[in-house]
């Protein structure tokens, strides 16, 4: 089968279409329709790159200069859950460092690692915006505010 | 007087939730939007002008004068574009998470507002990607506004029209800055862009643009419904209006406190922040954000506004402190804050793409116990290479700052490490 005969799911392009409105141009969409389509599929693929460029009418190389420029569009498969860790100063001077270890010695893995269950993805993340609460983490798209090593498992327990 | 009125936060709860639209009219939200409506577009970039709101997001630009910039009247050209710069990823800075969690309709209303000034047709709000909250509030404040009829054709029945929409970033740095943010909405990589052109006459797709910060937005009904001068009356000094202060690090209340501009740095740490954590001496602070110099004792008494600070050899940045205590490593703390600007570097320029990967690994290796006594006077002169004139946009001259600062006040520290081989906080 080859990149043409691929298709976005018809729920994707609605999305995407929907999107589309509030731009002049179609390509200006490219940011939401990785997110669209990434929240669809876990992560963009080079054949899920090639469907959205063609669905955009852009070259897939276009599009990929902005889906590798962004911190949370992931061109590399994922666990079912991606944990991110903050490591700006602020959570630095609470003890990032320590919440990074600590996580990575539970999970069994190192940032940019996958659990060989599939299930969590650790990675850094800049800084949260949740400075009066460091040190802080994102567990997919939920912050979790003045981590300890006494709550991070049961932070971890919470998903399956 | 100052310190009566808190325009800005007024409305946010304690419990954490957002009034609804109902709720922002019931305390006179969007009046100052009616107001405003009827008045000509000019009159009230002259009233933000007068009130001397100077730009929140760091640079502290006057805003009145940025929008007298766009072009108006009937041989201006359409569509024009706001964009409120909703990219809050400056380290240590949470500020405008506070104001569109817990009062979406104010930065709408501020929106309506700007837009109406300089004519614009459409307005955007740039959030980043991780305020989840902030958007879900937000979407339900836009679909409130928009049957309630304050966004769409004919807004307040005035015979304008305004369309609002939420674009939600995807994670970098560089998108909160200006031009960055232009081609960010665009679709494309956020590299900064050259100017001039200046997005006043030339933003988004080639149209005039203002891009402004949430917070200072946010102070936009205020003055439009109390006036210039009420506005310069909550101020301790010339820059006008009330701050939304923070602070972080190992203070015993981390936090955020709208105060009179000017309020002390020494005010904000001892009373509000509660001073330092028990048993723990202050070093320094970054007075607002990683791209601030650090200010240390000597300055505490220095009044928090645009022009003190400046003084005081820092900027004000975002008004969001970070404070380093003595029980951090300095060399630490810097290595982090230039590892953090070398990894979100667009890459585009080459003191930004080439500096600061090289200073972080630099720093790195001095944080080692494996720095060399002729790294200090490096990583000085390296720091001339990344100021303003010498890169397109801010992000390497704010990544001087910090270093730069460290290198004067903590330099004994620097030298221990080298002499020691290894961090003495290790």
């Amino acid at each position: 089968m080859s990149a043409g005969d691929r298709m976005l799911t018809p729920e994707e392009q609605k999305e995407i279409e929907a999107e589309m409105a509030h731009y002049p141009l179609k390509q200006s969409v490219c940011i939401d329709a990785l997110k669209i389509v990434q929240r669809h599929r876990g992560w963009i693929s080079d054949e899920t790159l090639q469907e959205i460029a063609q669905f955009l009418q852009m070259s897939p190389d276009q599009l990929d200069s902005v889906a590798t420029f962004y911190n949370l569009i992931f061109r590399q498969p994922v666990g079912r859950h991606v944990v991110f860790y903050c490591d700006s100063v602020s959570c630095w001077l609470l003890g990032c460092n320590r919440l990074r270890d600590n996580l990575s010695e539970r999970l069994g893995v190192r940032p940019g690692q996958t659990t060989a269950d599939g299930k969590f993805t650790l990675l850094p993340i800049v800084c949260l915006g949740a400075c009066d609460h460091a040190p802080v983490m994102m567990v997919d798209s939920e912050l979790h505010r003045d981590v300890t090593p006494q709550t991070v498992g049961a932070i971890l327990e919470k998903y399956t | 007087m100052p310190g009566q009125e808190k325009p800005l936060t007024k409305n946010i709860r304690p419990d954490g939730t957002a009034p609804d639209l109902k709720a922002y009219e019931r305390a006179g939200g969007y009046d100052a939007a009616r107001k405003a409506l009827k008045l000509d577009p000019p009159k009230v970039t002259d009233l933000v002008k007068q009130s001397n709101l100077r730009g929140r997001g760091g640079a502290g630009f006057p805003t009145g004068m940025k929008w007298s910039f766009v072009p108006v009247g009937k041989d201006a050209p359409h569509p024009k574009y706001l964009a409120a710069n909703a990219d809050e990823m400056e380290p240590g800075t949470f500020k405008d998470r506070l104001l569109m969690e817990g009062d979406p309709h104010l930065l709408i209303e501020s929106m309506i507002i700007a837009s109406h000034a300089i004519e614009a047709d459409v307005a955007y709000i740039f959030l980043r990607g991780e305020y989840t909250l902030s958007a879900e509030r937000l979407e339900s404040a836009l679909a409130e506004a928009y049957r309630a009829g304050y966004l769409g054709q004919n807004i307040f029945k005035s015979g304008k029209n305004l369309e609002m929409y939420l674009h939600l970033s995807a994670g970098r740095y560089m998108c909160g800055e200006e031009t960055g943010l232009l081609n960010a909405l665009e679709g494309k990589r956020a590299n900064p862009r050259a100017k001039p052109p200046f997005p006043q006459t030339s933003g988004l797709w080639g149209k005039p643009t203002i891009v402004q910060n949430v917070e200072t937005l946010c102070n936009v009904p205020g003055i439009v419904a109390n006036g210039a001068d009420w506005f310069k009356s909550l101020s301790y000094t010339a820059d006008g209006g009330t701050k939304l202060y923070g602070a972080s690090g190992k203070v015993k209340r981390p936090g955020l406190w709208e105060l009179p501009m000017g309020t002390t740095a020494r005010e904000i740490l001892e009373e509000h922040a509660g001073g330092m954590r028990d048993g723990l001496k202050f070093r320094g602070l970054l007075p607002g954000g990683a791209s601030t110099d650090f200010l240390v004792e000597e300055h505490l008494d220095v009044r928090m506004d645009f022009t003190e600070v400046q003084k005081a050899g820092s900027r004000m940045g975002t008004g969001t402190m970070i404070v380093l205590d003595d029980q951090n490593c300095p060399v630490g703390m810097v290595a982090n804050l230039t590892h953090f600007f070398a990894q979100e570097s667009c890459g585009w320029c080459t003191p930004c793409w080439s500096g600061l990967s090289w200073a972080s690994q630099m720093l790195d290796a001095l944080e080692a116990g494996k720095g060399k006594p002729e790294f200090l006077d490096y990583l000085a002169h390296e720091t001339k290479f990344w100021s303003p004139g010498n890169t397109f946009c801010a992000l390497a001259p704010g990544a001087a700052e910090p270093l730069q600062s460290a290198l004067k006040y903590f330099r004994a520290d620097f030298e221990r490490h080298i002499t020691e081989k290894r961090c003495p906080w290790s």
